[in-house]
């Protein structure tokens, strides 16, 4: 195993966050608190609420997996496709390091970022709403699943895109409203029956359930349903990322 | 010398179904610069590119220090360094950064005294705080090398070094690649700047349309294919060249100041004698002569338009 290859690129990546700290940090931070005075207070006050959880404090999961699955996604898509556009990923292809140590490096610091920003907005919603976590094991077990899940997805795309459009089309056209239509603002069981059912097909469901079961307790599917999708999306990834890699799919002529 | 790298039968077919390489065999021996000759598009980035990984050969093997670059692409990839035709860099990190990224990225330990080392022999020295994207072009090249160098490696592909690079810094490189050389590093470049492979080569190879056409000493190379031409300068001008001297073949400048002959250096007899006797008999009289040896130029050009 080349350690010394994985720290670099780990420590690059990281030390770009540095460098974009506005963009990386502050920002998500900035727009998760609109969210809470958005949702939380105006529209808040006047739903009551749901399960037993009022409604500012419902919304948190579900707004920490908004900004964990974006940034996720655009951190990790970026890092790898940004030596692509400037033709850096010459040195990436003839260092001797694996595949598998090239993802640990770049998905390791995209999900590392993300689970910094979800802690970050976890203690910003602190500010807004009183928090409580049932099962403080399984909430970091989600955060941590979640952001390596999303950040090799974001991997798939950076290599997958040809062009800043592209990268931008997935978080904005796919993760930004399946997250939105994934329960993050409210419980599916809220929905009509067909569109509950149409809910369940949609995989962030099972993530923000999972995330809200454990700090609530209350979930729109069984935990245990939640974390076994989480796996098998987890698995989909690193089985494409593994065919990207043996087949050379635009990285290697 | 033991050979470092061994290239059989290696074939690269793009997608497209355009033949970068075809069938190309060539052994690099340790610790010689080796000059790959080529115009544009001849295979020769390819070439370097299949060696690094980073383009997969169609067929054929490659052996860097008797171990496979597929299966055991961590060894051979660890002795390789390599400087792209293109200035491509981190335009936002400083060069310190990125010269430390490449090394660690190579699989070695941060070693800061021997990364000033490189950049004080580099004349980078009293740039490596300033981010890549302030340097000029011909710092750019130098940090390119810098990266290059970073993990120690053992050979040293160029590809184009001298590309947009102007006479100074090219020289300074010229002088840098000497030094590689005397510290045992095996040094391959690609150019179509014939000057520099006439400057630094021990051996030239010369790629065109992805076929390897001809592989041999530079010195040896030039004397073979190497034609010479002796000048003398008449000390009356000709209308035209005597009939009498038509077995040489000779050729009159335009003001009928200069006659030239052109004579092969490998022949069992030059000729010359013959001529300056029978220009003696016939009352030529010369001030002045001179000899030119062709150019690695001109030798080039003449084989790729054989083929």
């Amino acid at each position: 195993m080349n350690i010394h290859a994985i720290k670099s690129i780990y420590y690059f990546e990281m030390s770009r966050t540095a460098r974009t700290i506005m963009q990386s940090i502050i920002s998500p931070v900035v727009s998760t608190s609109l969210y809470f005075v958005v949702f939380g207070s105006a529209i808040g006050s006047r739903i009551t609420e749901i399960d037993g959880v009022s409604y500012g404090a419902f919304i948190v999961p579900g707004l920490v997996m908004l900004s964990l699955l974006t940034q996720s996604v655009s951190n990790a898509s970026f890092g790898i496709y940004f030596p692509r556009f400037t033709g850096t990923i010459y040195e990436l292809l003839s260092a001797p390091i694996s595949p598998l140590e090239i993802v640990i490096g770049y998905v390791g610091a995209a999900a590392s970022k993300s689970i910094v920003l979800g802690s970050i907005i976890l203690a910003t919603a602190g500010f807004f709403v009183p928090l409580e976590i049932a099962h403080p094991f399984w909430m970091l077990t989600f955060l941590v699943l979640t952001s390596i899940t999303f950040s090799l997805l974001g991997f798939i795309i950076g290599i997958w895109a040809d062009g800043f459009e592209k990268l931008q089309i997935v978080p904005l056209l796919i993760i930004t409203p399946l997250t939105f239509l994934g329960g993050s603002f409210y419980s599916i069981n809220m929905l009509p029956p067909f569109w509950q059912t149409v809910s369940l097909f949609n995989p962030v469901v099972y993530l923000v359930s999972g995330f809200r079961w454990s700090f609530y307790e209350i979930s729109d599917v069984g935990v245990g349903v939640s974390v076994a999708m989480t796996g098998v999306f987890l698995v989909l990834c690193l089985a494409i990322i593994s065919w990207m890699f043996k087949t050379g799919y635009r990285l290697k002529n | 010398m033991p050979t470092i790298i061994s290239i059989n039968n290696l074939s690269k077919t793009y997608a497209s179904g355009f033949s970068a390489l075809k069938n190309v065999n060539l052994n690099i021996e340790k610790g010689e610069i080796f000059a790959l000759l080529g115009p544009n598009g001849a295979g020769k980035t390819t070439l370097i590119s299949t060696i690094c990984g980073i383009v997969r050969p169609s067929e054929g093997t490659v052996t860097v220090a008797g171990r496979n670059i597929v299966t055991d692409y961590r060894k051979t990839r660890a002795m390789i360094g390599l400087v792209p035709q293109e200035l491509t860099t981190d335009a936002f990190e400083t060069v310190w950064a990125t010269v430390s990224f490449s090394r660690g990225l190579f699989g070695k330990a941060p070693n800061p005294a021997l990364v000033e080392h490189i950049l004080k022999s580099l004349s980078l020295y009293a740039k490596k705080d300033n981010k890549i994207m302030t340097l000029s072009g011909g710092m750019k090249r130098r940090v390119m090398i810098a990266k290059a160098l970073s993990h120690e490696p053992e050979i040293l592909f160029l590809d184009e070094p001298s590309a947009g690079v102007d006479v100074e810094l090219r020289k300074d490189m010229w002088n840098i690649v000497r030094g590689l050389r005397d510290t045992g590093v095996t040094v391959i470049l690609t150019t179509h700047y014939i000057e520099e492979a006439e400057e630094m080569a021990d051996r030239v190879g010369v790629i065109n349309n992805g076929e390897l056409i001809l592989v041999e000493e530079k010195k040896l190379l030039m004397r073979k294919l190497g034609k010479k031409q002796l000048t003398l300068e008449l000390q009356q001008p000709l209308t035209g060249v005597p009939s009498e001297f038509d077995e040489f073949h000779l050729e009159l400048s335009q003001d009928g100041t200069n006659l030239i002959y052109t004579y092969d250096t490998q022949g069992e007899r030059t000729g010359i004698t013959t001529l300056l006797k029978e220009l003696n008999e016939r009352g030529i009289r010369f001030r002045d002569l001179s000899t030119k040896q062709s150019s690695l130029e001109e030798i080039f050009v003449s084989l790729v338009r054989k083929k």
